[in-house]
């Protein structure tokens, strides 16, 4: 099996005039903890939306597991194994949270399937791990915060994926749920799942990841360690501006 | 089957039973023409609340997949005096197509883009039949209605039965969709259409196939209405007081679950049915606007979740 | 058979009917185009202008000069449907498309009946020095109804552009339509600017409706075929854009004078919806869409 999970090579998004990505490159390694920064703006969740296929890349390609996924809609890339969690969370707020786990259940794991006891089974087994077994019958639009993100953390375990990515899952939270959804990413780092951490919180991703690459204005312009990139002159510049 | 699956057909079973009895009871014939339009409606609006409910795509183009049934069972009436059942399959199948190309050209589109589209097919399936001869064109053309099937002695009883059946088969196809897995992918659809992509749902595909189910029971609908009035023209065919039905009643009785449409049908068609009968035509079709309007504000559950809060409220007093 | 002069001449024709097409859209291009509204009841906003129009004119006012005063009853109209628009289902989030699409649905519904309530079904029209008659030009005859309509047309989209490029509102307008939460992050309150967009669009609606009475009879179920009409410039256009709503209304225009020119007036009412149905299916973004 090859190593490298995602390839992702001069991946260009316009929206109009406005470049949001400019001929990004970047590689992430199978078992790996990648994180990615960058100010507000910098195109970090639109590269995802390109990954995830939320949205389509104009130029470049994107290869999963050796096979090119521009192409292919946004469901047809998480039954391939790639899924992510929204900044903003989006429940399917109609639904409780143990129903809001079924969804990706039975169409990702257990397609086909007609053993739907087995389906709610897993969803309240995923709800147990991630600690919101107690909300399991609470309608998904009445959670706080942190649990929304969980949730968000938990829908994306649930379709089984091999590349897990994380958009920004603790922003505005107090450090001790900051804690409590990284010793989560961490756990599933260590099953087995690639993680891939978009954060503000510099001390979170720096703790949690093995490589970080920091965007700017569509552009990468650092990549390297935790310890190398926070000592970038041009890390700092991006973020503190000129 | 589960034991509300039990109670379902049950009461399926009842209400044809209680159809045929009354069939074969009761002579007033102008109760059956009468009770033919709510149950018409019923159709509808249960077909509507398939992509419009579940799935949150505000479909205003009833009257385009009801019309094109109209039109296919008499054109298949005319050609080969075909019997009804094939008129309905036939005008089942013609408008599943339909739903099936117009949902695959406008459902990528966000869902103001698709209701506009869908008023878009209604005028351009009116202006096709307004211009083909074959069919009667723009003043339409009569039709002789053959004897009716035994055991029926009225062809307006037999109508009526038929329009019960239809209904408990629209009913149930609503009900499986709705508690099946598709039920559950078109709801995150609605209740988030990204995260549902996200989740492995495909999207586009069960929203065409939300589409095509909603569109063939819309065109079987249609197909007895030229038998009902012994005559067909479009601009009554077409008529935007179909869509506007279909939807109303599915929003005033409530879009999350089958009985919804159903209750909203009955009660707004028969409404309608006393305001034109004793106020006017025109006042009617305010009443179903101003109806819509409060239900859309106030009551976004429909009636079901009127009688849902109710119910909470009571339970809450309850454990007090 | 196909003859150049009649062909001349429908497009002529064309080009000021598209001219009109485009002045009634663009109200539409601005609450559903820059502010995201789903307006449906726009064209009978419109019709209810023409109708006020109507009343005017019984009193001997000028069409134009009618439409022109009510503008600033349209405009508070407007701020006042927008206000409970977003009370009722914006403020409550994504499930509200769905509703808010209904609510005004079942407003251009109340706004029809109304009509035919007040009014009756009948045609109603207009009378002015400029209606029925026409300006001879070359060997084609232009009705001059539709120089007036074209001149107000032209007007108005011009004063329109000039808005929202060169005043403050304008621009704070275009700005929250392009990034609500950057201009919230500026101090201006988007809901107020939205507002008096919306407020904006509704006025111009006023004008668009006394246009409409002008070119043509009214009669309460009119907004059923501009719907087609106006959604079809606004789609065509692709949307915020302003002027794409000139070209596009120009394309409507004249592909609808070609159509009735060469097959009938029974195959009109279909060219707009069915332009509509192409460019969502073609390209949804339309000519110049954001």
């Amino acid at each position: 099996m090859s190593d490298m999970l995602l390839r992702v090579a001069g991946v260009s998004k316009h929206f109009g005039g406005f470049t949001a990505l400019d001929q990004v490159s970047v590689e992430v390694r199978r078992g790996e903890r990648f994180g990615l920064i960058g100010p507000n703006g910098s195109g970090k969740t639109t590269l995802i939306n390109c990954v995830s296929g939320t949205l389509q890349n104009d130029g470049g390609t994107i290869e999963f597991e050796g096979r090119e996924i521009s192409r292919l809609p946004a469901y047809r890339r998480t039954r391939l194994g790639i899924a992510r969690s929204f900044q903003i969370p989006r429940p399917f707020g109609s639904m409780s949270v143990h129903e809001n786990l079924v969804v990706p259940l039975e169409y990702v794991a257990h397609r086909g399937s007609l053993h739907t006891a087995d389906t709610w089974r897993e969803a309240a087994e995923i709800l147990r791990r991630i600690g919101l077994a107690d909300k399991a019958d609470t309608p998904s639009n009445r959670l706080t915060q942190v649990e929304l993100r969980k949730l968000e953390l938990a829908r994306a375990m649930a379709a089984r994926p091999r590349l897990l990515i994380s958009d920004e899952a603790m922003a505005g939270l107090s450090p001790a749920e900051v804690d409590e959804i990284l010793a989560i990413l961490l756990q599933l780092n260590e099953s087995g799942i690639t993680i891939i951490m978009i954060e503000h919180i510099m001390h979170a991703v720096m703790r949690f990841s093995q490589r970080v690459i920091c965007l700017d204005a569509g552009r990468i312009v650092c990549e390297g360690t935790p310890a190398e990139v926070v000592k970038n002159a041009d890390v700092q510049r991006a973020y503190l501006g000129a | 089957m589960t034991a509300r699956g039990r109670a379902f057909w049950i009461g399926a079973a009842v209400a044809v039973g209680l159809a045929a009895l009354v069939a074969g009871t009761v002579n007033y014939e102008y109760f059956f023409y009468a009770a033919y339009i709510p149950l018409t409606f019923v159709v509808l609006a249960t077909a509507w609340n398939i992509l419009g409910g579940y799935a949150g795509y505000v479909n205003f183009g009833t009257a385009a997949f009801f019309g094109l049934g109209a039109y296919t069972a008499v054109v298949l009436f005319k050609s080969l005096e075909a019997p009804l059942a094939v008129q309905i399959l036939a005008a089942a199948t013609m408008s599943g197509l339909l739903g099936f190309g117009a949902g695959l050209l406008t459902l990528r589109l966000r869902g103001i883009f698709f209701a506009i589209a869908t008023v878009a097919v209604i005028v351009i399936m009116e202006t096709v039949f307004i211009n083909w001869r074959y069919v009667g064109g723009a003043t339409g053309v009569q039709l002789l209605r053959p004897a009716p099937i035994a055991p029926f002695t009225s062809y307006i009883k037999m109508l009526f039965v038929l329009m019960v059946l239809m209904a408990v088969v629209a009913v149930a196809v609503a009900r499986y969709i709705e508690t099946s897995w598709i039920g559950r992918g078109l709801r995150a659809i609605r209740d988030s259409e990204e995260a549902a992509e996200a989740s492995g749902v495909p999207t586009l595909k069960l929203k065409v196939f939300a589409c095509t189910v909603s569109g063939a029971l819309m065109g079987a609908a249609g197909a007895p209405m030229p038998m009902y009035l012994s005559f067909i023209e479009p601009a009554s065919t077409f008529n935007l007081n179909y869509s506007i039905g279909a939807l109303a009643s599915s929003m005033i009785g409530g879009t999350a679950h089958w009985l919804g449409p159903v209750i909203g049908a009955l009660l707004l068609s028969s409404l309608q049915q006393i305001v034109t009968v004793t106020i006017s035509n025109e006042v009617n079709v305010l009443v179903v606007g101003v109806l819509l309007v409060v239900f859309v504000v106030a009551a976004p559950d429909g009636i079901l979740g009127l009688f849902a809060r109710l119910r909470r409220r009571a339970t809450a007093r309850g454990t007090r | 058979m196909f003859s150049f002069d009649l062909l001349l001449e429908a497009i002529l024709f064309g080009i000021l009917l598209g001219c009109f097409y485009a002045a009634v859209s663009i109200g539409l291009s601005v609450a559903f185009g820059l502010l995201d509204v789903p307006h449906v009841a726009h064209p009978a906003v419109m019709v209810f202008g023409a109708y006020c129009t109507y009343l005017l004119a019984r009193y001997g006012w000028d069409p134009i000069v009618a439409g022109l005063v009510l503008m600033p009853f349209f405009f508070l109209l407007g701020m006042v449907i927008y206000r409970f628009y977003y009370e009722a289902f914006e403020k409550r989030g994504t499930e509200a498309g769905v509703r808010g699409l209904a609510f005004f649905f079942g407003l251009a519904l109340i706004i029809e009946v109304g009509l035919i309530l007040g009014f009756g079904v009948d045609q109603r029209m207009v009378e002015a020095r400029y209606i029925g008659r026409s300006l001879a030009l070359a060997e084609m005859r232009i009705p001059m109804r539709m120089l007036v309509a074209f001149g107000v047309a032209v007007a108005l989209t011009a004063a329109l552009t000039l808005y929202f490029s060169h005043t403050f509102t304008g621009r704070a307008i275009k700005a929250v339509a392009q990034d609500e939460p950057a201009l919230r992050l500026l101090g201006a309150n988007p809901v107020r600017i939205k507002q008096w967009a919306f407020g904006i669009a509704t006025a111009v609606t006023a004008l668009s409706g006394a246009m409409l009475i002008i070119v043509g009879p009214v009669e309460p179920g009119l907004d059923r075929i501009y719907i087609g009409r106006t959604f079809a410039v606004v789609v065509l256009a692709g949307l915020g854009s302003m002027t794409g709503t000139v070209a596009a209304g120009l394309i409507l225009g004249i592909s609808e004078s070609i159509v009735l020119m060469q097959f009938g007036a029974s195959w009109a009412p279909a060219v707009a919806f069915g332009l509509l149905l192409i460019v969502l299916g073609l390209r949804p973004q339309g000519l110049f869409g954001r």
